[in-house]
């Protein structure tokens, strides 16, 4: 049997890494080092506010990626036509 | 107003009304099925808490150097911002089910209906007190994180307080009126707006904070804002493609009447 301690202690660190992590921790990883290096630029003298979003261009079409497991352009091989669309369903309520 | 205090309104105002659907939902769900007393009596708790919460924070919150705040809170608001956005992508594109407040409501409903009675000092019923009052407290806690920070790093906290206390009353008014979850609300679309305005904000502050000098000073917003929206709107896209050109996640879409971007 688990310590009640610990599982309250694993449950508040859970908490607190999902809130500010979330689903993805590439996102919040690259938002430290964006920062980070936008400082470092600022302090070397060299114009710094274009890292932030050209880190975004980047970061966001990656964590979409691996969410969505592939890559974020569609594979079709010339010729090949698209099926028919499926019917849809609607969500479970 | 000018265009960045505009700007300012909207982000607020849009990340506080989606805060308040899902206070509204849990309140809702609480009032119908244990009770109206005993929510409203949760509800005004978490209310009083949020005040004094407020009273002590708030002071605390200016006395934070200005350089200091925006880096920390850039941060705090790009990862946010970018959770928010990828989620809301991938809700409109179909890799990801829609939040669903009638289902969400539906689950709290037969859940607290589910809960034996006990009464105490407080409330009538107990259960309902607890459902109401920890429903508003966490999602008011949001609320004013959202204020203070939004407000500090643009040195106006009263129009925060403002936007939010227009986007609170109106959901409420709306939630209770029909009383029933607010499920027409186009939740995914406000939730990519919210992420576009959270990322947006987060990019300038952080950038600022971090020492980088805007072109344009302010008026960068006006360029940041639309161009991550577009960015955005363009990755939906492309996912969208995905979805239908693997044949899979097309039953995920919204139901008719709901706008997911």
């Amino acid at each position: 049997m688990s310590n009640p301690v610990l599982s309250k202690l694993r449950a508040f660190g859970a908490f607190w890494y999902d809130f500010v992590i979330g689903d993805d921790w590439l996102v919040a990883a690259g938002v430290v080092l964006g920062l980070a290096g936008t400082y470092g630029l600022h302090r070397a003298g060299v114009t710094a506010w274009w890292l932030l979003p050209v880190l975004l261009v980047v970061l966001l079409p990656v964590s979409l990626s691996r969410a969505a497991s592939g890559p974020l352009l569609p594979r079709r091989t010339r010729g090949q036509r698209k099926p028919p669309a499926s019917p849809r369903t609607p969500p479970a309520s | 107003m000018s265009a960045a205090t505009s700007a300012l309104f909207i982000a607020v105002f849009l990340a506080c009304a989606v805060e308040a659907v899902e206070a509204t939902t849990i309140v809702l769900a609480a009032g119908t099925a244990r009770g109206w007393r005993s929510a409203g009596t949760g509800s005004v708790a978490a209310l009083v808490v949020l005040a004094v919460i407020v009273a002590v924070l708030g002071p605390a919150v200016s006395h934070i150097p200005l350089t200091g705040l925006r880096i920390f809170v850039g941060a705090l608001l790009l990862v946010f911002g970018l959770q928010w956005l990828r989620k809301a992508i991938l809700r409109a594109s179909g890799h990801k089910a829609l939040h669903d407040e009638e289902k969400l409501y539906a689950e709290h409903l037969a859940e607290a209906k589910g809960q034996q009675a006990r009464r105490s000092l407080l409330a009538p019923d107990w259960y309902g007190f607890t459902l109401a009052f920890k429903g508003v407290l966490l999602e008011g806690l949001e609320v004013v994180f959202i204020v203070l920070t939004f407000g500090a790093n643009a040195k106006n906290v009263g129009l925060a307080a403002i936007a939010a206390g227009c986007a609170v009353v109106l959901i409420v008014a709306a939630g209770f009126a029909v009383r029933a979850p607010l499920a027409r609300v186009p939740e995914n679309t406000m939730k990519f707006v919210v992420g576009v305005m959270l990322t947006s904000f987060g990019v300038f502050w952080g950038g600022e904070g971090a020492g980088a000098h805007w072109p344009g000073s302010d008026a960068a917003l006006l360029v940041i804002i639309p161009a991550i929206a577009l960015f955005g709107i363009g990755l939906t896209a492309l996912l969208r493609q995905s979805a239908d050109g693997s044949g899979g996640a097309a039953e995920l879409r919204e139901p008719a009447g709901q706008a997911a971007h």
